[in-house]
This record gives structure tokens, sequence and C-alpha cells, in this order.
């Protein structure tokens, strides 16, 4: 049988939206290594 | 389950599979019935990727493995939000650039006719089989708890599913597993509240947690480098990322969902979604499982979860020794009581903590050995016996605990969930049949719309029937299971290999590509016939394999073999 901005608020380019996925992937691992601390 | 829990599973699940057929029985043209509605969202395209991904086994298992082992499991998905990244930018642009049906089309057009047919032919073997286990597994569990008849059970949800993918086609799809993942979500949060007000009075959630802590439940994330341990960051992360790399950029019953859509940019933000949204999940469902196995710390617990199959031997000749480890077990329950209380008695001031916490674990390692004992003793009555119970604890949970009404809507969680992602893979195994193999051997019949969507409609009938038959088939033929959950972990790393040279390697031709992938192949299954180390693993060896043999093969092949295609 495109557009590549991501037209997501606070975003200008896809770059910043993956940047923004891996910092929440970070904070997600250290969120759990706290959370498993903090019940050990 | 009474009426009104039947009235709930019925209601959710013939009404959501009746709707969806309903909404979508006019899909006429080939394109809406093979990758959706050009208007779909970002938001359905994530909801339709993560129901394709969730079977009833998640549901089941997952909080059995939070039970069993604790939320650790969790780490297994650490490599998913970066391989959805990598599909954000490299693989989803090409396919919509491209406007292909399917991920193996892309192959033939980089490559040539007999590579886009090892890539269909590997995912049709591969998936075709899979999709009656999808069945299969949540039926054998929900019938044995509940009482029904297997055959029917599977036959029963086969042929819903069934009804609205011929009718609908990946609209259907859609529609149906945005409302499937609404009865999810309801039914897991039901589950959660009713989990919290069955804890004994005062302990509360920072209390069942700390419990849970104690005895070692909620270690979630483990650093260690050694290889023998099973769940770590570093192999959560690595063997994760090729893992989710294969399964979604290459599989075709992921790329389908995502692959049509308003735009690019529904498709990338309908992956994101899923990129933040899926390790949270899985944690919620983990710590449900930890949460129950707390629950059971205050009430009598079955010292077997599968209780038909120990009831069975139970009644058997040897039915002293299992009434005497049943015994065995509340006794040791009952000691359990008194470590806890001292525990919680250290724990708000008064008494040693590390002494009661000591004594606790000392407690728990006994009732584990109580359990161990348990099996020991079924497989000795019958060496075939199934052993593993952590899949039937969560379900014994929600039938002996919830109310009713709440019973039937976690009964339609399991359905859900199974027609769900069994849509999302006949969906995709109609496809790749229609495209890659009947539309490659009659060129000509691309032309005819009509007729080729009658087409798509009876292959997709024609894998529904097939799932059916093959679940059917599989109750007798237990560790046949098991070999088709390998056959996928040794395929899928050839099979990413395959798109890794298409995208990366510009050099690399069809024939190069298409022999390397074949002794990729067979190198695999020497090392997995030889070796003995974790699935994850190959599919890291298939896919750098099948890169690096086709490299080395088109260093000797003539250079127009290979193509500067797309």
């Amino acid at each position: 049988q495109d557009d590549d901005s991501p037209g997501v608020p606070g975003f200008r380019t896809w770059r910043g939206v993956y940047l923004f996925v891996i910092g929440c992937f970070i904070l997600v691992v250290i969120t759990l290594a706290l959370f498993s601390r903090a019940f050990a | 389950m009474n009426a009104l829990d039947w009235l709930v599973l019925l209601g959710t699940m013939v009404g959501i599979a009746a709707y969806g057929a309903w909404r979508t029985r006019h899909t006429d043209h080939l394109d809406t019935y093979l990758k959706g509605s050009k208007t779909t969202g970002w938001f359905t395209i994530g909801l339709s990727v993560a129901a394709t991904q969730a079977s009833a086994i998640t549901f089941l298992s997952i909080p059995g493995q939070g039970f069993e082992s604790g939320i650790g499991f969790v780490q297994n998905y650490f490599g998913l939000p970066l391989a959805l990244i990598i599909v954000c930018a490299v693989f989803l642009p090409i396919y919509r650039r491209l406007g292909v049906y399917t991920a193996y089309e892309y192959l033939g057009q980089r490559f040539d006719g007999k590579t886009r047919l090892l890539g269909a032919g590997l995912f049709l073997l591969q998936r075709g089989l899979a999709s009656g286990i999808t069945i299969y597994a949540p039926a054998i569990i929900l019938s044995t708890v509940l009482g029904w008849r297997l055959d029917l059970t599977i036959i029963g949800a086969g042929v819903l599913v069934i009804g609205y993918t011929v009718t609908g086609g990946s609209v259907a799809v859609s529609l149906t597993q945005k409302w499937q993942v609404a009865v999810i979500f309801a039914g897991m949060v039901t589950a959660f509240v009713v989990l919290l007000d069955r804890l004994p009075e005062g302990l509360g959630f920072s209390g069942a947690a700390h419990l849970a802590g104690a005895m070692g439940k909620l270690e979630a994330v483990d650093f260690s480098l050694d290889p023998d341990k099973r769940y770590t960051f570093w192999s959560g992360l690595f063997g994760g990322l090729f893992l989710s790399l294969s399964y979604f950029g290459t599989d075709q019953s992921q790329v389908q969902r995502y692959i049509g859509g308003a735009s690019l940019r529904e498709g990338r933000l309908g992956l994101i979604f899923n990129a933040l949204l899926k390790i949270p999940m899985q944690f919620f469902i983990l710590l449900l499982g930890a949460l129950v196995f707390v629950f059971y710390q205050f009430q009598p617990a079955p010292v077997f979860f599968n209780r038909a199959e120990w009831e069975h031997h139970a009644a058997g000749p040897n039915g002293a020794a299992f009434r005497a480890l049943e015994a065995k077990h509340a006794a040791l329950h009952a000691v359990k009581q008194e470590k806890i209380a001292a525990w919680q008695a250290a724990r708000t001031g008064s008494g040693d903590l590390a002494a009661a916490r000591a004594g606790l674990v000392a407690a728990q390692a006994a009732t584990e050995a109580v359990r161990a004992e348990a099996k020991k003793a079924l497989t000795a009555a019958d060496p075939r016996a199934k052993t593993k119970d952590s899949d039937y604890v969560f379900i014994s949970f929600i039938v002996a605990q919830l109310p009713h009404g709440a019973v039937g809507l976690l009964v339609a969680v399991m359905f859900a969930a199974a027609l769900g992602s069994k849509a999302g893979e006949l969906n995709a195994l109609g496809s790749t049949s229609t495209i890659d193999l009947w539309r490659h051997f009659r060129p000509l019949a691309a032309h005819d719309e009509a007729r080729n969507v009658r087409v798509a409609k009876w292959l997709t009938a024609f894998w529904g029937f097939f799932a059916i038959g093959f679940a059917l088939y599989a109750g007798f033929a237990e560790n046949l299971i098991e070999a088709i959950n390998i056959l996928g972990s040794i395929f899928y790393g050839v099979v990413l290999g395959l798109f890794l040279v298409a995208f990366f390697l510009k050099k690399v031709g069809g024939t190069a590509v298409f022999w390397g992938a074949v002794a990729a192949q067979i190198l695999v299954f020497i090392l997995f016939a030889t070796l003995n180390i974790s699935y994850l693993w190959y599919n890291l060896i298939g896919c750098a394999a099948c890169m690096l043999f086709s490299v080395i093969l088109q260093a000797f092949l003539p250079a127009n073999d290979a193509h500067e295609r797309p």
C-alpha cells in the first residue's frame, strides 16, 4: 500500500522521550531497591 | 461458583465477544482486517500490545511466583523498556515506511523470497503450536479447581475467540482487548482490596509487607554477578533485552498490534506506554502473590495447593502417609503462629528482633521442608504426578476467600487474559498465512480484495480450530508443553538475527543471511543438547551467531548477492 514529532507536551524530539523512559526505568529500579530495604 | 458468579463471568466474556463481533461485522477491506482501523490512537494500541503479551498464565502463575519465591522475578522485565525504545526508533519506522502487513514481508523486500519464507515459517511453527498452550494452560488449572470439564472449557474459550477474531480481524481484536483489559484491571484491584481486608486486624499493608520482607519475599533487585542465580539485575537486563527485542520487534502477534494505527507517532506512544507500564504492573502482580503468602501465615494453608491432585492420591493405598503430612503441616502452622506473635511483639518494642526474626525464618524453613516432603510423596505414589502447585495458589485463594460475584469477576480476569492474547495470536497467524504464504504463491490473487479478506478469514479460523485440537491433544501429552516453551526460546534468537542483519548490515544479501541463519540455528540446537544454561542466553547466542555467519558467508559470495535495499 508520518510526521516525526512526538507531539507530547514537554518533549520536542523523540530522543527526549526515550531518555525520559530510561530515566523512569532507573528511578523504578532505585525505588524497588529502596522498597526491598525498607521492608527487609 | 454460584449463579451470580456465572452471571458476571458469562456477562463479561460473552458480552465483550458479541460486542466486538457486532461492531466490526462490516470489516471488508484487507488493510483494515489485517492492520486495524487507520484512526486507532496510542492508548488503544498500548492496551492491545499489553493484552496480547499478558496471557492467563500471567495472572495465574505470577502471583504463585510471588508466593513461592518472592518478587525477584520482576527483574526478568528489566530489559523490556530498552527493547521497546529500540523497536520505536528502528523497527517501527521501517515497517511503516514500507507499508508492509507482516514483519516477514519486510524480509522479502530486503533480502529474497526464501528468507521471507524462513522467517514466516519459523513464526507459524512456533506460534501455531504455542497458541494451543495459550488455551490449554489456564483451562487445565481452572477446570481442576472449579471442577469443570477440561474439554468443554477448551472448546468454549476457543470457539468464543474464533467468533469475533474471524468476523472483525484486527479491528475486533483491538476493540475487545480494550474491554478485556478493563475487566482485568477491575478484577485485580478487587482481589488486592479483599486481600488487604482479609489480613488480621491491626496488621495492615505495612505490617504485612514487613512480615513478607522478614521472610525473604520482597528482595526485588539483586546486583549479584553469580551466573547460578536465577533472577538478577544483569540477567534480566541483557537476557530480557534480547528476548523482548525478538518478541516485540519480530513476532507478528506483536508487530500487528502497532504496525497500523493513525500514524507513526501513535504507534510509538503505544509502545512507550508499555515501556512505562510493564515493570510496575508485574511488580503489583508479584506483590499480590507475596501478600497471599502473608495471608496464609495467619490462615491454615493446604500442604499442597492442587487439591484435586492431592486428594486423588490421599484416597489411594498410601493415604495414611498423606494424612500424616497434613497433620505435620498443621502442627508447624501452629508453631509459626507463636513465632509470628513473638516477631510482632519484638517489632513493636518488646524483645530481641533479630532472634525473633531468626525463629520466624526457621519456622518457615520447616514448613517448606514439609511441602517438599509432600511433593516427594506425590511422586512416589505416581511418578507422573504434577508436583508444581504454585500455579494453583492464587486461584485457590480466590475461590476460598473472595465473596460471590468477585469470584466470577476474577475467573473472568483469567478468561479475558486468555482470550485477549489468543486473539492477538490468531490474528497474526491468519495474516502471516495469507500474506507470506497464500499471496506469495498466488501473486495474481492480490488484486481481488474480497477474495483476500475471505482467505484471511478462513485461514484465521483454521488456526483457531488447530489451536483447539492441539489443546485437547496436549492433555494427553504433558511433556509437549515444556517442549513447545523451549521451542520458542531456541528459535527467537536466530529470527532476531535475521532482522538485525537486515537493518544494520546493508552489505549482506539474501543467500548469505539465509544460510547464516540455518547454520546459526543448527549451532543453537547443538548447544541446547550439550550445555545446561538458562534459555534466555540462547536468544543472545542465536542472534550473534546469525549475524556473524551471515557476514562471513557474504565475504565468500559475489557482491551482487547484496542489495542496497530498504
